[in-house]
């Protein structure tokens, strides 16, 4: 089990930043969602990973997931929502006023 | 009034000024007198304690743990500073109200005033170093906007820039010797630090606590060689120049040099760098000041003068020298700010201060010129004004001063320093009010008394104090002295001392010399216009090119709009320190084991990873990657909900549909593909970043998982305490309402500005001409598709409306114990909402929309607020929460916790964002022109007869 999770996490990692790297704002985007969960799933195994053992208090429960990452994570997620949609809305402005979704200064063109 | 209300005065009649504004200049400047008027009455009824030898305290803990304290003092010192803040201030003020034409911004003038006022106050009335310096700074900034206040002139902005540049560098100078001097007394209340002279004295950090101290004292008080400044700071209107640059910013350093005196001062270093600095700015701003044209920078090197001779005294570490340097503040004080004000009386009237084109105004304006004479001959130290006084107990004490062995040195030098003055003071009374009338300045005449009763104030005490020093003002240096010293002192003020005083030889001397020089003036001013003078200004402003130009050429060479680079950059920085930090450690121990894996999970596992591959390998074909980035998330949530993380399951899932929603929308605008720009290079090279990056982290999370946590982790409180304590079962809900809903709190805020952020950007898209001619231009034909809004799914989203509402409503209210909560029930609203839009188009949501989503994610913010204020009420800190349990006889017992009121501030700040942030992309759609369905399902209805 730690090792799939071991190798989703750096294929999120390695998937989002793969995508960061590209010159367009729509590939960027998507690549730092993937980042996103790729940290928050990190995040949340720090908990360690428990199987079966929510943390809800209840009688018969011997044994709880670590609750402090979950509730980190619970925030983290409804937080890059905001950013996603922050990001995303500047990219739609730049390529509204500027007619080309580059993420990449387009004057550095010119130098290279 | 206690000394807390005391030192907040200023800032509250700032605020009563600032909402008098529309009610013009008398009556703000009226607010802003008696605001002062009552600070200065307040402050005197202070007055029989500190007589009677014990210091106003007044305490409260702010920040304790970091040594900062609201604690408060008044003694002998800070009562003098501050009359003459509040004293000098009230007349300041009046002064201004007649001095400021009507074109000037009175408001501002009056609250950056009332502001400056206010953090001189709290310097002087600190116990706290690090509250001083908290005001110290303070008098920087609200001297900035003062020297600044006439915007429009290049000068002004200059001098205004200039002067917090040098006095804000030697302030965070300060800052470190402060932190020193506290580290080694172990306390940063000045009441503590006072006691401890030897500790201090002896300590190793002595010596770069004084240097770092000092410099901040020299750069506020215009010290060389950091006193150039000062004269740049004279382009600030004159009211402001009588005010900071004679009575109180400047002589903030003083005070500073005064009030550390008992510990800094006695030791060789001290009088060595304080004495020399003083007395050889002393003798430089007096020479520089006879060769000045303007009056204002006359009096300007006139200050740096005195505050050089005031520095000396103080740098004298002699009882006689603070006696002498508490003296010399009072009277420096008296006659200094009169001289500004009849200077800027002077330009009023004129509409010169250049020396050279004044002259002969004695007749023309007698009341000014009866002020300027006794001022100024205080100036130049003429018996028996107070000025004489003073500069004769100086004199005194520098008389009896050996330098390095050498005898003669410093009184040569501090005679040669008052026979300077003696010369510039002569020579601007000379300049501006006597000689032949001059024709071009004919009609002049005395200004209302509002400009020249206030300088008559001062001058009247100048005179006072002159004649009776004995009586009225022995009684004021004792208690400054006696502070300063922290023991008694006794003051003995004359006016003659014997011929065989030395002060009387070196004064004779000085008034000799003087004349002289005012006789050999057209020859010395030709040697000094010629002689080489080196130049502060020119000196900072190189320094200022220079870091400019170092800045901008790193800038250059890394900051060029390449991002994609930045990132490669960044990613491989992190990825090499990693490494480098790491390196040659040993990994501890494995701990764990590993959890057995089921076939189903494997599958899982293996269609996340599919997805995640082929959402990278297809990314360039827009539409497709998103679904499949949709779907690594849906996965996601699958695997937090088997291993027991139930509220993140719900929480991924609602958010993954929210934003592939948004996504889809935003598509809409942008291209659908990705053209292939980089090439074979490019692509590996970002390729081996991402495989070392994910390669990294994998192996980080690996090695995290089969060990256990070197300290144990403190959830077990949170799992212990959150029935007990919270009042709810679901430990991860307890923590983010209960245990952390501060940070819930910041988080809620931070969603809620995200989307006010994206509304903000809608509307600026939306009044620019190229974007909106471009959306126009994207849907050429309305209505390409011919059932945009389908009748089938438009009944199923209706129906669907209640019940997600209603399942909303169910996992709000079991959030506390079961998982669920405020940001599930939020995301969920929002989906059943977000249904009707699609369905039904935005222009029929919105017209049944009631409530404006700014105004939900207001509402939630604030009820979030007023649950976390409620707890003041039971005298609990902030966000304490409190639950009951309420039985109803009919239904079972259930649970009525304030942190279910907080998660409804979370629920509604999380629906009204979401709502925001995607209705505000559907708004752009109607802006290119995508038409409102008309009718329910876009089916036009035949129209019946007879309605």
């Amino acid at each position: 089990m730690e090792i799939l999770i071991a190798i989703v996490i750096g294929a999120l990692t390695a998937a989002g930043t793969y995508l960061t790297l590209q010159r367009r704002s729509f590939p960027v985007i998507l690549g730092l969602s993937l980042l996103s969960y790729a940290v928050n799933v990190f995040l949340f195994i720090s908990g360690r990973v428990a199987i079966n053992a929510p943390p809800i208090i209840s009688k018969g429960a011997t044994q709880y997931a670590d609750p402090l990452p979950q509730a980190l994570v619970l925030t983290a997620i409804v937080i890059s929502f905001g950013m996603t949609a922050v990001v995303l809305l500047l990219a739609l402005g730049s390529y509204l006023h500027s007619g080309d979704d580059m993420a990449d200064s387009p004057k550095t063109k010119a130098i290279e | 009034m206690s000394l807390m209300l005391l030192a907040a005065l200023p800032f509250l009649t700032a605020l009563l000024v600032s909402v008098l504004a529309r009610f013009g200049k008398d009556v703000i400047a009226l607010a802003a007198a008696a605001g002062t008027l009552i600070a200065l009455i307040a402050l005197f009824g202070h007055l029989p304690q500190i007589s009677a030898g014990q210091a106003v305290i007044s305490q409260m803990a702010w920040l304790p743990t970091a040594g900062l304290n609201a604690n408060f003092m008044l003694d002998g010192l800070g009562f003098l500073f501050a009359l003459l803040i509040l004293g000098i201030g009230f007349l300041i003020i009046v002064y201004a109200r007649f001095y400021l034409s009507k074109d000037d911004p009175f408001p501002r003038f009056f609250v950056f005033l009332l502001l400056f006022q206010g953090a001189m106050l709290g310097i002087v009335l600190s116990d706290n170093i690090l509250l001083l310096l908290l005001f110290w700074e303070m008098t920087s900034l609200t001297s900035f906007l003062l020297i600044g206040y006439w915007q429009r002139v290049p000068e002004a902005r200059a001098g205004a820039r200039m002067a917090l540049a040098i006095t804000g560098a030697g302030g965070l100078a300060m800052f470190a010797g402060l932190l020193l001097l506290g580290q080694i007394a172990g306390s940063f209340d000045l009441s503590v630090i006072l006691t401890k002279a030897d500790i201090i004295q002896a300590s190793p950090l002595y010596a770069p606590a004084l240097v770092l101290i000092v410099l901040g004292a020299f750069t506020k008080s215009a010290q060389m060689p950091f006193h150039f400044w000062l004269p740049h700071a004279m382009a600030a209107p004159t009211p402001v120049s009588a005010y900071l640059h004679s009575a109180t910013m400047v002589k903030a350093g003083l005070f500073l040099l005064a009030r550390l005196w008992p510990v800094l001062a006695g030791s060789d270093l001290w009088f060595y760098i304080v004495a020399t600095g003083g007395l050889l700015t002393m003798v430089f701003g007096a020479k520089v000041a006879i060769f000045k044209d303007d009056l204002k920078a006359i009096l300007a090197y006139s200050t740096v003068s005195h505050l050089g001779l005031i520095t000396f005294l103080l740098g004298l570490g002699t009882k006689a020298g603070a006696v002498a340097a508490v003296f010399h503040i009072m009277a420096h004080a008296t006659f200094k700010a009169p001289l500004f004000m009849v200077a800027g009386i002077v330009d009023h009237e004129a509409h010169t201060r250049d020396i050279s084109k004044l002259g002969g105004l004695r007749r023309a304006m007698p009341i000014t010129f009866a002020l300027g004479f006794l001022a100024a001959l205080s100036m130049a130290g003429v018996p028996p004004l107070n000025g004489f006084l003073s500069k004769e107990i100086a004199l005194e004490a520098a008389a009896h001063t050996s330098f390095a062995g050498v005898g003669w040195l410093v009184p040569l030098v501090a005679s040669l320093g008052a026979m300077f003055s003696v010369a510039y003071a002569f020579r601007f009374l000379g300049g501006v009010f006597l000689g032949p009338p001059r024709p071009h300045l004919d009609g002049l005449h005395d200004p209302k008394p509002g400009l020249w009763l206030p300088p008559a104030v001062l001058v009247l005490i100048v005179v006072v104090m002159g004649f009776v020093p004995m009586l009225s003002s022995a009684w004021l240096v004792e208690l400054a002295a006696g502070a300063v010293m922290q023991s008694e002192a006794s003051v003995k003020i004359y006016h003659w001392h014997g011929l065989q005083s030395p002060a009387l030889w070196m004064s004779v001397f000085a008034f000799g010399g003087g004349i002289a020089l005012l006789g050999a003036y057209a020859g010395l001013r030709s040697i000094w216009n010629a002689a080489p003078k080196p130049d502060g200004k020119a000196a900072f402003e190189a320094l200022l090119a220079g870091l400019a130009a170092t800045a901008r050429m790193v800038a250059a060479r890394t900051h060029d709009g390449q991002l994609s680079r930045y990132m490669a950059l960044a990613i491989v920085a992190v990825l090499s320190l990693t490494l480098y930090s790491s390196w040659g450690h040993l990994l501890g121990p494995q701990s764990r084991v590993l959890t057995p894996l089921t076939g189903a999970v494997m599958v899982g596992g293996a269609v996340l990873l599919a997805a995640i591959g082929a959402a990278t390998w297809y990314h360039a074909q827009r539409i497709l990657a998103l679904l499949l980035v949709g779907g690594v998330g849906l996965m996601i949530s699958a695997g937090f909900a088997y291993m027991s993380a139930p509220d993140l399951a719900l929480t991924q899932i609602t958010v993954e549909v929210v934003t592939v929603i948004l996504m889809v929308l935003a598509l809409n605008f942008l291209p659908k593909t990705t053209p292939l720009e980089s090439g074979m290079m490019q692509r590996a090279g970002a390729a081996v970043i991402a495989l070392s990056a994910g390669v990294g982290t994998a192996a980080l999370a690996y090695v995290l998982m089969l060990r256990d946590a070197a300290f144990a982790p403190i959830s077990a409180f949170h799992l212990e305490q959150s029935k007990p304590g919270a009042g709810g079962t679901n430990a991860v809900n307890t923590i983010i309402v209960d245990f952390r809903g501060f940070d819930t709190y910041g988080e809620i805020i931070v969603l809620g500005i995200a989307a006010l952020v994206i509304a903000a950007v809608v509307d600026a898209l939306l009044d620019a001409p190229g974007p909106k001619a471009r959306l126009l231009d994207m849907f050429p034909v309305a209505g390409r598709a011919g059932d945009r809004h389908p009748m089938m799914v438009v009944i199923a989203t209706r129906i669907i409306l209640p019940i997600g509402m209603l399942i909303g409503v169910y996992i709000f209210l079991r959030g506390h114990n079961q998982p669920g909560g405020g940001f599930v029930a939020g995301l969920v609203f929002a989906i059943a909402i977000l249904l009707q839009y699609i369905a039904s188009g935005y222009g029929w949501s919105e017209a049944r929309q009631r409530f404006k989503y700014h105004g939900v994610i207001g509402a939630g913010v604030l009820i979030a607020t007023a649950t976390g204020l409620g707890s003041w009420l039971a005298s609990r800190p902030f966000m304490t929460t409190n639950y009951a349990y309420i039985s109803l006889p009919p239904i079972e017992t259930f649970e009525v916790a304030t942190a279910a009121l907080f998660d409804l501030g979370v629920f509604l700040c999380v629906l009204g964002a979401v709502m925001l942030a995607l209705s505000n992309l559907a708004r752009l759609a109607r802006a290119g022109g995508q038409e409102d369905a008309k009718t329910p399902f876009d089916i036009v209805m035949p129209k019946r007869k007879g309605r």
